[in-house]
């Protein structure tokens, strides 16, 4: 039986679900449940990564250096993960997050843009930490575009490289040519982090695995930035049926789903027309609710701002753009309505 | 400021003396363009060597086929020569660690445009005036030299405090520099937003974007103020802001504010796009050639300084004689 490693990020990418409202005694709950379930790696964050907390991506309730030391307290055997973007994130913030309980980064990058993370893994290699490399929006790279980055992160001395589908994107032949690429070329294992905005997180995952992924992403519920990631409990089942080990007690993951995780959602995590455009379009999934609200703000349908995002190519983390565009269309439609521009 | 023109101006009857010999140092992309723009545009300065290590390098060429000195050797040459008083630092920041105090050492005045930050932060529209006898100055970074003016405009009118500023280029225009030490960008920034724009708090956060064609560099300025002070904030943040994008248009013509302040509680947010004059870069260039504008300015001021100086000290020995 061959075995996947399963990060769980319900306390990173999650916390785009709840808008980074994660309280010391929520994180609590769902690291010791995740602890005691064998997840062996748990992500804890920011959204938008460490030092994510700002007017630009919304402000965390709780700093998550309290929160990262907080799960810390409740947990026996797991590993606790950061996400970090360069740009935003910063060694110093690393270094606080390290101190706080963190023993693996995840540095984080455009598709195009390794290069950024070469002092943050560095530093990580420096003190000890297990570094992962992260690509994202890797459905706007070709694979050859994909292995020449990961090579670079490799070089840098990455322990592990991730491809994620931030916009959730792909299908899985896309994840197949993606992953089989990386997993000829590298020689440090892969991962995949899926979105299910095509109602294929768990499909794209399985697909990830069969082209040889090491490490899978998933959150308990499914819940992450829009339509949200693979659905820990579920992954675990399939991956089961699969024949594939991951370690982990099904029973237990589905009570911290239903029992725990559950109660912390004021919305359900599905694929609304919003999410369903994220993944039609290929735009950042983390632009969702952001999006909503320049729509409500400026008498807008949401749809049409985030398919002007995707033509305009923007990337991760320009969630200023949103209300750029809002602004630009408001003014556009109020000029045509009328006549008369603002 | 002091006018800038006029038939019979000071300013005009200095220059046709004689202009304050300057040297630049870096013959990279940054060196390349504030070379163009001294030679082309500097009313106070004239350029007369350009210092690099690369001798295959465009820059060096390029000087030399302008008639320009040429340093191959770096800096030496240019310590040597008594007649050069600024010195532009177009290299690296732990170059110019190196170099500051020999420049120091000769009488020189050094305009730093790495992020070394030996001498004070530098943004001229808002306080070169307060710099302009030191031997050294730092030109922040591109993204300070496009928000912290904002910023500064924003909090003299309400206090600013807490200041965010998000700047997105085009992968294209961000060197190997910027990208392999990308935090000094962010700190760097975050902690002028304070320093020289007044904001209690700062925070800086920096985005590549590989699209095709390049982007323009845009920055977008989020300002937390203290809003229950004032009446009629909305219409004084926007007059300050107005006026202030129009000063900094006198010396980078391509700074545009394309989304004035929108006033959100206490949550101001505000939208600049910068163009590149193209004087050597592209222009989706805007983050660099803010920073050259900003020094060529930050220049011209310091040269103008000398000149007076030198006047006044022509007059002194005429008196003695």
């Amino acid at each position: 039986m061959s075995r996947i490693r399963i990060i769980d990020t319900t306390l990173r990418d999650g916390s785009h679900a709840i808008s980074h409202a994660y309280t010391p005694q929520m994180v609590a709950g769902v690291a010791e449940a995740l602890d005691k379930a064998g997840c062996g790696t748990i992500e804890i964050s920011h959204g938008d990564g460490i030092g994510g907390s700002s007017y630009q991506y919304g402000f965390s309730k709780f700093d998550e250096l309290e929160l990262i030391a907080e799960a810390k307290r409740n947990i026996v055997n797991a590993k606790i993960a950061v996400l970090l973007l360069p740009g935003i994130g910063t060694v110093k913030r690393l270094e606080k997050a390290y101190e706080a309980g963190a023993t693996t980064v995840r540095v984080a990058t455009h598709v195009t843009e390794a290069d950024t993370a070469h002092q943050h893994i560095l530093y990580a290699k420096k003190i000890g930490m297990e570094a992962i490399g992260f690509l994202m929006m890797t459905h706007m790279a070709e694979p050859e575009k994909i292995l020449e980055q990961a090579k670079l992160m490799e070089s840098y001395g990455a322990d592990c490289l991730y491809c994620a589908d931030s916009a959730g994107a792909m299908l899985p032949d896309d994840v197949k040519r993606r992953i089989g690429l990386l997993k000829q070329n590298l020689s440090i294992p892969v991962g995949f982090h899926a979105h299910n905005n095509l109602g294929l997180a768990i499909g794209n995952s399985l697909a990830a695995v069969e082209a040889g992924a090491d490490c899978l992403d998933s959150t308990l519920m499914g819940i992450g930035a829009s339509a949200g990631n693979a659905q820990h409990e579920v992954l675990a089942a399939v991956m089961q049926k699969a024949g594939i080990e991951t370690g982990e007690d099904l029973n237990l993951l589905m009570d911290a789903a239903e029992d725990i995780v559950a109660n912390y959602l004021n919305r359900p995590i599905i694929i609304d027309k919003y999410a369903l455009t994220i993944g039609y379009a290929g735009v950042y999934g983390s632009f969702f609710l952001h999006a909503k609200r320049a729509a409500e703000k400026f008498g807008l349908d949401a749809r049409d701002i985030l398919v002007e995002l995707g033509r305009m190519k923007t990337v991760g983390g320009q969630e200023d753009m949103i209300v750029d565009v809002a602004y630009r269309m408001q003014k556009q439609k109020h000029a045509e309505k009328t006549g008369v521009e603002l | 400021m002091e006018a800038r023109s006029g038939p019979y101006s000071f300013r005009k009857r200095l220059v046709e003396l004689k202009k304050i010999a300057v040297a630049i140092v870096g013959s990279g992309n940054i060196g390349i363009d504030l070379m163009k723009k001294i030679i082309k545009k500097s009313e106070y300065m004239e350029l007369k060597m350009v210092a690099g290590i690369d001798k295959n390098s465009e820059g060096l060429r390029m000087a030399a086929e302008k008639g320009i000195a040429v340093s191959y050797e770096g800096v030496d040459p240019v310590l040597a020569d008594g007649e050069i008083r600024i010195v532009f630092e177009c290299t690296s920041a732990k170059a110019h660690l190196e170099n500051a105090p020999k420049y120091k050492a000769a009488g020189k005045t050094a305009v730093d445009l790495t992020p070394a930050a030996v001498g004070p932060y530098v943004v001229p529209v808002i306080n070169i005036d307060d710099h302009l006898d030191r031997d050294n100055i730092n030109m922040v970074t591109c993204g300070g030299q496009a928000t912290v003016p904002i910023v500064h405009a924003v909090n003299s009118v309400c206090k600013v405090n807490y200041a965010e500023i998000v700047s997105t280029i085009s992968s294209k225009s961000a060197g190997p520099g910027t990208r392999e030490n990308i935090d000094e960008f962010t700190e760097t920034t975050a902690n002028a937003l304070e320093v020289v724009g007044g904001a209690d708090r700062g925070k800086a956060i920096i985005i590549l974007n590989p699209a095709e064609p390049p982007i323009m560099m845009r920055n977008t300025i989020y300002c937390r103020i203290d809003a229950g002070k004032s009446d009629g904030a909305a219409e004084k943040i926007a007059d300050a802001v107005k006026k202030r994008v129009e000063e900094i248009r006198k010396y980078v013509p391509g700074y545009e504010l394309i989304v004035p302040p929108i006033l959100d509680g206490d949550k101001v947010t505000i939208m600049i796009q910068v163009e590149g004059s193209g004087d050597y870069l592209p222009k989706y260039s805007g983050n660099l050639d803010i920073i050259t504008c900003a020094a060529m300015e930050a220049g011209d001021r310091i040269a103008f300084r000398l000149l007076k100086g030198n006047r006044d000290a022509d007059r002194k020995a005429g008196d003695r004689a």
